[in-house]
């Protein structure tokens, strides 16, 4: 890998650290787009639970994994809510990077250029 | 129920028809995968990984569209000019598992139907709509976020209407399906185009500053590779 690549890709990760880190905090808590269809129909208490009315939301089963540490976009036992949610958002991005960033590593087709890559292609 | 939910929770479809998309999802991935390889080289492969982190922390970032609701990107547009269709769909999955995983987010059960609609047909139908806009559009840094509006848009539109075809497979409650067809078209135009600004800003970006880094500018384009080298 060259080095201005990874100066590129460290400035793109910074990017996108500083998205999930600190502005996600500001982010809308609104209902999203599917969220907000799955809603309509149904009558809500202060507490989010349905209390009347028919709607897809009725039938929304808890998350197999709600337990996890993450979930929902924040660290367990950690209180301030900017700080959970930053923190997650820093260790999503990280988690992504690698994962995504691993995989495609050792999927990738061996050899330097993409010129002598489409000659490569043909031979097989 | 809480509002950081941003894809499709479990129960909303019911599981036959969630594991047949589960089914459909791997085989369409496993197909990408093998398409994927011949993009794939060292420079495209962290680029790639780079592209996944930026649609999560992206995806994070719900703005609001109306009154009491909200939209995030969904990514598959960017991701098809950064990095290709077939990296590209891999990218916005490698997202969807991580935040059905790890942060509880779009049900288990339900992770087909969230990778066949964002990852599958969200970035196909970005796809098509980039290789035709380029036809039309100069590939500067204006003409690549042009495309990535109009773009961005109508996929998300097609993606949101994946769901309601899932839904009238396997939906679970006794809704109208004009209703709900209409309902997620007219919210997800919006979103559509809040993805659409932010895509566009993203690539437009990019062009400037690494032009070559922009799968879209060296690959979808008419074999006369003499001018963009020549430029870049």
């Amino acid at each position: 890998m060259s080095k201005r690549l990874g100066w590129f890709l460290a400035g793109g990760l910074l990017v996108a650290l500083l998205l999930a880190g600190v502005v996600s905090s500001f982010a809308s808590g609104s209902p999203d787009g599917l969220d907000y269809t799955a809603r309509e129909g149904c009558t809500f208490n202060a507490d989010g639970e349905i209390t009347g009315g028919t709607c897809m939301a009725q039938q929304e089963g808890d998350h197999q994994l709600a337990d996890s540490p993450l979930a929902d976009y924040g660290i367990k036992g950690i209180d301030n809510e900017y700080l959970s949610t930053g923190l997650s958002g820093v260790l999503g991005v990280l988690i992504t990077f690698a994962i995504g960033g691993g995989v495609f590593w050792l999927v990738r087709r061996r050899g330097q250029s993409a010129a002598t890559a489409t000659d490569t292609d043909q031979g097989r | 129920m809480d509002t950081t939910a941003m894809h499709i929770a479990n129960g909303i479809v019911n599981g036959p028809v969630s594991a047949i998309f589960a089914v459909f999802a791997v085989v369409a991935l496993a197909f990408c995968v093998r398409q994927a390889r011949a993009d794939l080289d060292d420079r495209l492969a962290p680029m790639a990984g780079l592209v996944a982190a930026f649609i999560f922390a992206v995806q994070m970032l719900n703005f609001q569209v109306l009154p009491g609701v909200s939209g995030h990107l969904l990514g598959g547009t960017l991701a098809v000019i950064l990095v290709g269709p077939w990296v590209g769909a891999l990218c916005v999955s490698t997202v969807l598992i991580v935040q059905c995983l790890l942060f509880a987010d779009g049900g288990l059960t339900a992770l087909g139907l969230n990778i066949t609609n964002m990852a599958l047909l969200g970035t196909a139908a970005g796809y098509v709509l980039v290789v035709a806009l380029l036809r039309l559009l100069p590939k500067t840094p204006a003409g690549l976020g042009t495309t990535a509006l109009i773009a961005s848009i109508i996929s998300v539109v097609v993606a949101s209407q994946g769901f309601v075809l899932e839904y009238a497979l396997g939906g679970t409650t006794e809704l109208s399906l004009p209703w709900i067809s209409g309902t997620m078209a007219g919210v997800h135009v919006l979103i559509g185009i809040g993805e659409g600004v932010i895509a566009a800003t993203t690539v437009a970006t990019v062009a400037r500053v690494r032009p070559d880094l922009v799968y879209a500018l060296r690959r979808f384009r008419k074999p006369v590779n003499v001018e963009v080298g020549a430029a870049a």
